[in-house]
C-alpha cells in the first residue's frame, strides 16, 4: 500500500513469508540462464543441474536430520506435500479410511480432509485443544483404531506458534498401525528436527518460510513407507512427483536450508528474547490484551497477542500506516466472517479473537524494530478503543453495550 | 488486502464524529460478535424540529465499518428523522466511493443501526430481523448462501444453470463452481428427504455437464417440427437445449422441475411483454445489430418468432460464415436479455 511512511518498514509477518536472502538469491542466478539444462538430460549442460540438485538434496536432508537424501521429495510447496501425503496414505492401505487430525491445522489439512469426508467416504476426527492450544492427547488415543489410515498434526501451528509433541503422537500412532504425517511447515528451519530419530513417516516443508524461493516445498518420506504419487509422469523424484525439476528454486532451498542450520542456535536465542521483550513491553503498556498459545513450548519467532473490544483489520491497516506489517487471524482480513478456527478452537472469546494479531518475527529482525513496534502500538490501540462500543470514558465497560442481533 | 476507495481510507484514519455521546435521545445499537461487526448510532435530535442535529458513533469492526460508520454521521446530521430514515446502505456505499463486495454488509450495518436509533425515537418496535445470511457464495453478485438456498427451495430448482438464472450466482467469473454446486446437491438432498421433490429430479454432487461451446446447429438447417415429423411419433429432433426455468420474473413459484424441452410453439411463455409487442422489441434490437454486421459484408434480417425460437434470415458474408453459430449465440444474449427470458435464435434458409 502506499500509505507507508517514509522510515524503513518493520516486516514481522515472517509465518507468512519471509525475504530471501541475498546468498540464496545470488546462488539461484546462474540456474536461469546459464546452467539452465534439464537434470534428466545425458549432456553435460544437465550433468551440471544434476549435482547441484544433489547437493542442495543433501542440505536439506541435513536440516531435518533425514537418514537418507533420496527420502525427500521436492514438490510445488507445503499445500502439494500435504495433499500428497493424505491421500498416498488413504491409497496404501485399503480397508483403513479414517484420518486424524487437529482442529487447529492449517487449511492445507483442513479443507483437504473435509472434502475426503464429504466426497470420498473418507471418516475424519478431528481432536481438540485446550485454552493454550494444547492437543488432546486422551481425546487422540481414543479415537486411533485399526480403521485409522493416518493421522496429520502440524509440529507447529502458524498462527500462536503452539507446537505439538509429534515424536510421542507419532509412536502412538504406529501402535494402531497408521502412518504419520506431520506439517512442519513452520517448523523447518526455526526449531531443530532431527526426523531419523522420530516415528513420523511423511513431512511436509516449504522453502518460502526459511528465506528460500516461493513456488517449491519438499515432502519428506520415510524409507521403506508405501507411497503412491499425487502427480504421475516422468521418472523424477524416483517416480514419486513427476514433472522437470524448479532447478533454481531447488538450489535456492538448499542454500537457504544451509544457512538456517549454520545460525540456528543462535537464532533461537536471539528471536527469543526479542519475542519476549515484545509480549511484555506490549501487555504492560496497552491493558486488556494477552498472549495466546503454550507460554512453555512454541516456536522462538511467533507472538500472537489478542487486543479485546477492537477489530484486528483496523488495527492491522493503522499498524501499515505506521510502516509496521503484522497480520490477523481475524475475520475480515480472511474473507470470511468467522475470526480465525485456530483461537476460536482455544475457547478465546470473540471480543478478543477478532482483534488478535500476529506478530512474526525472523533471524533480521532488530531490536530497533521491535522498539518501534512498542513505542507505536499503544497509541494505535487507545485511539481504536475510543472508537469501540465496548469502551467508555472510564476503560472497558462490555455490559453497556448489548446489540440487537448477537 | 482489500481495495478500498480514497474515502473509505481518509473516513477510515480519519474518523468524523466518533466517540461516546452522553446526551443522545436516540440510540442504535446493531451487530453480531461473532461476525465481528457491531455498531452503536448515538443521535442528538431536536423534540421540536426532528432534525438530528448530532450524531456519534462508536464501532466494532475493521476498516471499512468504521469508514462506513463515519460516513452514516455525516449523511444524517442535519436531516430530519423523516428524511433520515430514507437513507439506504446504497447511500452509504456511494458516499464512500463503493466498497469490495464481502464488505457490503458493513453499510447495511450502519442503515440497520440508524433503523434501530430512529425506531427507539420514534418508541416504535424494530421489524423482525431480516438481514442476509451465509458465507458470501458469488462475489461477483454479492449472492450469500442463504440467498442461493432459499431460491433453491422455493422454485425447486436443480440444475446449476437454474440456480444461476434466478439467483445471478455464478454468473460471472465462475469461480464459485464448486461451492455453488455443493450447495444444490446438498440443498436437493435435504428436499429429497422432505419429500419435497423425487429423488431422481435431485442435482448429485459432480453431475453438472461440462462447460461447453453449443456445437449442436450446423449449417442452416431448419430443425424439424413435430408437425413436419413425417414418420411416427418420432421425437423432434430440435437442437438439445439446457432445460430453463420458463419465466424466471413472472412466476417462480409456479415453476416445473427441469421440463423436457418442449415442441417450439407450445412454450411460449408468459412475460409481461404481449407477443405484438415482444416482436416489436426484438425487431428493433435486430434492426440495431444490423450495421454491424453490413461492416462486415453480411446482414441478418428477422423472419418469425415462436415461442422462444426467434428465426433469422442470414445473408451476405453471414451465410456460411464458420463464425455463424458464435453470431447467433451473440445475437440471442441480447434479445434473452432484452425480454427477460431465454429464446433460441436459429437461421432459416431465405425462400
Amino acid at each position: 500500500m502506499k500509505d507507508m511512511t517514509e522510515v524503513t518498514p518493520v516486516y514481522l509477518d515472517n509465518n507468512a513469508t519471509t525475504r530471501v536472502w541475498p546468498e540464496v538469491v545470488e546462488a539461484m542466478l546462474p540456474y536461469f540462464s546459464e546452467q539452465f539444462g534439464n537434470a534428466s538430460s545425458i549432456h553435460a549442460f544437465g550433468a551440471e543441474v544434476g549435482g547441484a540438485l544433489r547437493q542442495a538434496r543433501r542440505s536439506l536432508q541435513e536440516l531435518i536430520g533425514a537418514e537418507f537424501d533420496h527420502e525427500i521429495i521436492f514438490t510445488s510447496g507445503g499445500t502439494e506435500s500435504n495433499n500428497t501425503a493424505i491421500r498416498s496414505a488413504l491409497q496404501v492401505q485399503p480397508g483403513r479410511n479414517e484420518v486424524i487430525t487437529s482442529a487447529v491445522e492449517h487449511p492445507a489439512i483442513l479443507s483437504l480432509v473435509d472434502w475426503l469426508e464429504k466426497h470420498e467416504d473418507v471418516v475424519v476426527h478431528r481432536i481438540g485443544v485446550d485454552k493454550l492450544g494444547r492437543l488432546d492427547i486422551d481425546a487422540y488415543r481414543e479415537k486411533l483404531s485399526d480403521k485409522t489410515a493416518v493421522v496429520s498434526f502440524m509440529w507447529a501451528n502458524n498462527e500462536t506458534g503452539t507446537i505439538f509433541p509429534v515424536d510421542g503422537l507419532a509412536e502412538l500412532a504406529h501402535q494402531h498401525g497408521a502412518l504419520f504425517h506431520c506439517d512442519a511447515v513452520q517448523a523447518v528451519g526455526k526449531v531443530p528436527i532431527d526426523v531419523k530419530s522420530t516415528d513420523i513417516d511423511m513431512m511436509s516443508m516449504s522453502s518460502h518460510k526459511l528465506h528460500g524461493p516461493k513456488g517449491l516445498g519438499a515432502l519428506y518420506l520415510k524409507k521403506g513407507t508405501r507411497f503412491r504419487p499425487l502427480q504421475r509422469g516422468g521418472h523424477q523424484e524416483r517416480g514419486r512427483r513427476g514433472g522437470t525439476e524448479n532447478a533454481p528454486a531447488i538450489v535456492g532451498l538448499g542454500k537457504a536450508a544451509e544457512m538456517a542450520r549454520a545460525s540456528m542456535a543462535e537464532d533461537i536465542k536471539r528471536m527469543t528474547a526479542l519475542r519476549d521483550k515484545l509480549e511484555t513491553g506490549l501487555v504492560a503498556s496497552v491493558g486488556h490484551c494477552f498472549v495466546t498459545g503454550d507460554p512453555l513450548d512454541r516456536l522462538p519467532n511467533t507472538s500472537t497477542i489478542a487486543f479485546e473490544y477492537i477489530e484486528g483489520e483496523a488495527i492491522l491497516l493503522k499498524l501499515n500506516q505506521a510502516g509496521i506489517a503484522a497480520s490477523s487471524g481475524s475475520a475480515c482480513t480472511s474473507g470470511s466472517l468467522e475470526p480465525s478456527h485456530v483461537l476460536r478452537a482455544m475457547d478465546i472469546p470473540f471480543t478478543a479473537a477478532h482483534g488478535a494479531i500476529r506478530f512474526s518475527l525472523s533471524r533480521e529482525t532488530t531490536e530497533e524494530e521491535i522498539d518501534r513496534v512498542l513505542a507505536v502500538v499503544p497509541e494505535i490501540i487507545a485511539g481504536l478503543r475510543v472508537m469501540s462500543p465496548f469502551w467508555s470514558a472510564d476503560g472497558a465497560s462490555p455490559e453497556n453495550f448489548d446489540p440487537a442481533y448477537a | 488486502m482489500w481495495e478500498y476507495t480514497d474515502t473509505v481510507k481518509d473516513h477510515f484514519f480519519n474518523p468524523r464524529n466518533a466517540g461516546a455521546m452522553n446526551d443522545a435521545n436516540a440510540v442504535g445499537e446493531v451487530g453480531s460478535l461473532s461476525c465481528g461487526d457491531a455498531l452503536k448510532l448515538m443521535l442528538k435530535v431536536n423534540p421540536e424540529t426532528e432534525i438530528i442535529e448530532d450524531a456519534k458513533f462508536q464501532t466494532f469492526g475493521c476498516g471499512s465499518a468504521i469508514a462506513s460508520s463515519s460516513a452514516l454521521t455525516e449523511l444524517v446530521i442535519g436531516k430530519t428523522i423523516d428524511e433520515a430514515r430514507k437513507l439506504t446502505n446504497q447511500d452509504i456505499a456511494e458516499f464512500l466511493g463503493g466498497l469490495p463486495p464481502e464488505k457490503m454488509h458493513c453499510s447495511v450495518m450502519g442503515q440497520e443501526a440508524l433503523t434501530a436509533a430512529v425506531a427507539a425515537y420514534k418508541g416504535e418496535e424494530l421489524d423482525e430481523d431480516d438481514h442476509e445470511e451465509g458465507a458470501l457464495i458469488c462475489k461477483c453478485f454479492g449472492v450469500d448462501a442463504g440467498m442461493i438456498e432459499r431460491a433453491i427451495r422455493n422454485n425447486k430448482l436443480t440444475t446449476l444453470e437454474m440456480v444461476t438464472f434466478y439467483t445471478k450466482a455464478g454468473g460471472g467469473c465462475n469461480s464459485c463452481r464448486e461451492p455453488l454446486e455443493e450447495l444444490l446437491a446438498d440443498t436437493n438432498k435435504a428436499m429429497v428427504a422432505e419429500g419435497l421433490i423425487k429423488a431422481e429430479e435431485a442435482f448429485i454432487f459432480g453431475s453438472a455437464p461440462a462447460p461447453k461451446k453449443e456445437k449442436t446447429v450446423k449449417g442452416f438447417v431448419i430443425p424439424d417440427t413435430p408437425v413436419a415429423a413425417p414418420t411416427g411419433p418420432a421425437q423432434p429432433s430440435a437442437p438439445v437445449q439446457i432445460a430453463m426455468p420458463a419465466a424466471p420474473a413472472a412466476a417462480p413459484a409456479a415453476v416445473a422441475v427441469a421440463p423436457a424441452p418442449a415442441p417450439a410453439p407450445a412454450a411460449a411463455p408468459a412475460t409481461g411483454l404481449s407477443p405484438a409487442k415482444e416482436a416489436i422489441l426484438v425487431a428493433r434490437l435486430i434492426e440495431e445489430m444490423r450495421p454491424t454486421f453490413k461492416r462486415d459484408g453480411g446482414d441478418v434480417e428477422l423472419f418469425d418468432i415462436e415461442g422462444n425460437i426467434v428465426m433469422v434470415h442470414l445473408t451476405g458474408a453471414c451465410s456460411g460464415c464458420q463464425l455463424a453459430t458464435q453470431t447467433l449465440g451473440g445475437i440471442q444474449k441480447i434479445i434473452s436479455e432484452a425480454l427477460g427470458r431465454p429464446v433460441r435464435v436459429i437461421p432459416v434458409a431465405k425462400t
